[in-house]
């Protein structure tokens, strides 16, 4: 073991003399891996990013919410015609639900419509505007800037007022408070009660609060559409995490009552979860990873493939040396860990410069993508690039050890 | 007291589909403290006989007997480590790594013994000094005279100190007076109680040794002590 320690030592050393000898062509060699390393960082931190916005995005939808709706959200068993052959839930199915359910907490209805919002000259085209009541801001966790939801006075009474969302808010007003400032939306004047904290990511999209704005429910079907225009969403929160599948059980029983269902008819209606969103998001950034890992680990292939090619030529140049090694009693194990150390070190250098790059370039990517280089992402690119190294300088390092010494020696 | 004993070993090589007797039947014993030149025209086997002698080649027939071992039928690692411990390897072209100084190539083969880094310095420093190069020991091959080179392949094989000192060729590469010089350099160590095996293929160089080992085709044609033998002035330790 300490033989082995100083052979580890004077492999090293060799290898530090071998690369700075050759100084060209370890940086040619050298940029292969500084190139797989980069791709291969950038890119999982950029998935990284990606996940964190869905993830962050998600959790606005809050895990122990159920959303009763007509469409399962992610569906892969239930075709769509039958889907939208369903009958739609309105507001008759809410009061009857909201009469019946005894284990939420909050009950809230939601229905969407594509507005555009307006306040003097400035406008917002074509944004989310949530139909709802008062109980639905019991249903998030969404925080305010300044001002607060509506009330149960002026949401059952349907009044003309809006909560807006963070970045519509500045977009409307840029600077100053949005408070009792009156909007339009659809020719019909809002007055704002209330502004969001910036909540989710732009990943979202118009899902995302942020870009949303909510007014009561009455005032969508009395301004924007009919009741029969689109079905609303039934929002349920359980009490706790642990009373989600109770609650989810209650609410099927009594909507099924409620829509008159046979013991052999199937549900026209589902029941949607952060948790099956989730899944779905799990399921596409795992893709989105494997694919990408893929396509940059083909550049970090290429660059070991670069790194084998040069070790083998180092040992043919070298061949005489390693006779010499061999001659005064250098183990076949000896020379293997000098090569193969050599192998390890142009790799770990470009490695190391290969992150710094990525570490640089992924500030720019965070201008998109709020994202940054984790650690374990650092010690997985160090990882692989001394794996990488080890793995390519194998074969030529093989080579050099079992080299016959008489031959060796008397190559020229 | 016997150091090598070697019982009619034979070196075969197939070329295509002829086998090429290099050696076809050799026995010799050496003892310690013998200085012994092997000569013979090329092909007659003396390097295919130094191969085997120093351990880097085994034979393909025959028993190799070194300091009471078998080492005819040893591994690759097995022979690495005789090498490395006992075996002293002087070549004609002096076979020094050309990136290193003369102090590191005299600690080479302690580091594969696996000496400590403190004691490798030390007698590294001593086998050079030893040699007369203690002024030169950070400079590197190209830094320094054939001579000089020489100097540093000597101390490179003293300092595991081994039971033989394998030199081939020794004075090759060098012009008459230097090639004396490390002859006589050779002398002082062999006084000091060394085993050397010189192959040479010039007269006058084997006639240093006490006896020589003269090989033609494969097999020993003589064996015998040198009458004459010549020993230079001790000038080993001196400025080349």
């Amino acid at each position: 073991m300490k033989n082995y320690l100083f052979e580890l030592k004077e492999g090293l050393a060799i290898s530090f003399r071998a690369i700075r000898t050759n100084k060209v062509r370890a940086i040619l060699t050298t940029l292969g891996i500084v190139i797989g390393v980069t791709s291969v960082v950038l890119m999982s931190t950029a998935i990284k990013g990606i996940d964190n916005a869905f993830q962050t995005g998600v959790a606005g939808f809050g895990s122990e919410n159920l959303y009763i709706d007509k469409w399962e959200w992610f569906s892969n068993n239930i075709p769509f015609w039958e889907m939208r052959n369903r009958r739609n839930l309105d507001m008759d199915d809410f009061k009857k639900f909201k009469e019946t359910a005894k284990l939420p907490v909050a009950i809230a209805p939601t229905v969407w419509s594509s507005q555009t919002i307006k306040y003097k000259e400035k406008n917002v085209p074509l944004l989310l505007v949530q139909g709802t009541d008062n109980e639905y801001i019991r249903t998030t966790s969404l925080t305010f800037r300044e001002g607060r939801f509506f009330n149960e006075f002026e949401s059952s009474g349907g009044r003309e007022v809006v909560v807006l969302g963070s970045e519509i808010a500045n977009s409307l007003f840029p600077r100053g408070s949005a408070i009792d400032e009156i909007v339009k939306i659809k020719g019909h004047n809002f007055k704002v009660v209330g502004v969001l904290d910036k909540q989710g990511s732009w990943i979202m999209g118009n899902f995302n609060p942020d870009n949303q704005a909510f007014i009561p429910i009455q005032n969508v079907f009395k301004y924007f559409q009919a009741q029969s225009f689109r079905s609303i969403t039934i929002i349920a929160r359980a009490q706790n995490k642990n009373m989600v599948d109770a609650t989810k059980e209650e609410a099927i029983s009594i909507m099924r009552r409620d829509r008159g269902l046979k013991y052999n008819q199937e549900n026209d209606f589902s029941i949607n979860q952060q948790e099956t969103l989730l899944k779905q998001i799990d399921t596409v950034v795992g893709v989105i990873q494997i694919a990408g890992l893929f396509i940059t680990g083909l550049s970090l292939f290429v660059g070991a493939i670069g790194i084998m090619n040069i070790m083998f030529v180092s040992v043919k140049e070298r061949t005489k040396e390693i006779g010499i090694r061999k001659a005064i009693g250098a183990k076949r194990r000896t020379i293997l860990t000098q090569f193969i150390s050599e192998a390890a070190i142009i790799c770990l250098i470009g490695g190391m410069i290969g992150l710094i790059l990525a570490v640089i370039l992924s500030k720019i990517v965070d201008q998109f993508l709020p994202t940054s280089v984790q650690v374990d992402t650092i010690i997985l690119a160090i990882a692989i690039s001394i794996i990488t190294g080890v793995i390519s300088g194998f074969a030529p390092a093989y080579s050099a050890a079992k080299l016959d010494p008489v031959e060796a020696l008397r190559y020229e | 007291m016997n150091i090598i004993n070697i019982e009619h070993i034979a070196k075969i090589y197939q070329v295509g589909s002829e086998e090429v007797h290099a050696l076809a039947d050799v026995s010799l014993r050496i003892d310690k403290n013998e200085y012994v030149a092997i000569m013979g025209p090329s092909g007659s086997g003396k390097s295919t006989l130094m191969n085997i002698l120093g351990c880097l080649d085994t034979p393909s027939k025959g028993l190799y007997d070194f300091k009471g071992t078998n080492v005819s039928q040893m591994n690759d690692n097995e022979l690495a480590k005789i090498r490395n411990r006992e075996i002293g390897f002087v070549f004609q072209t002096f076979n020094l790594l050309a990136r290193s100084d003369a102090l590191h190539n005299v600690e080479l083969p302690l580091i594969y013994a696996g000496v400590s880094s403190s004691e490798r310095k030390e007698r590294a420093r001593i086998a050079l000094n030893h040699v007369g190069l203690s002024d030169r020991i950070h400079h590197k091959p190209n830094e320094l005279s054939g001579g000089q080179r020489q100097r540093v392949a000597i101390a490179r094989a003293l300092v595991t100190e081994p039971a033989i000192i394998l030199a081939d060729e020794p004075t090759g590469n060098l012009d008459t007076k230097t090639g004396e010089d490390i002859m006589a350099l050779f002398n002082d160590i062999y006084e000091l109680g060394n085993t050397i095996i010189l192959v040479t293929h010039e007269e006058y160089i084997a006639e240093h040794a006490a006896r020589i080992i003269r090989l033609r085709d494969g097999f020993i044609e003589k064996d015998e002590p040198v009458s004459k033998r010549y020993v230079p002035k001790k000038n080993g330790a001196s400025k080349l």
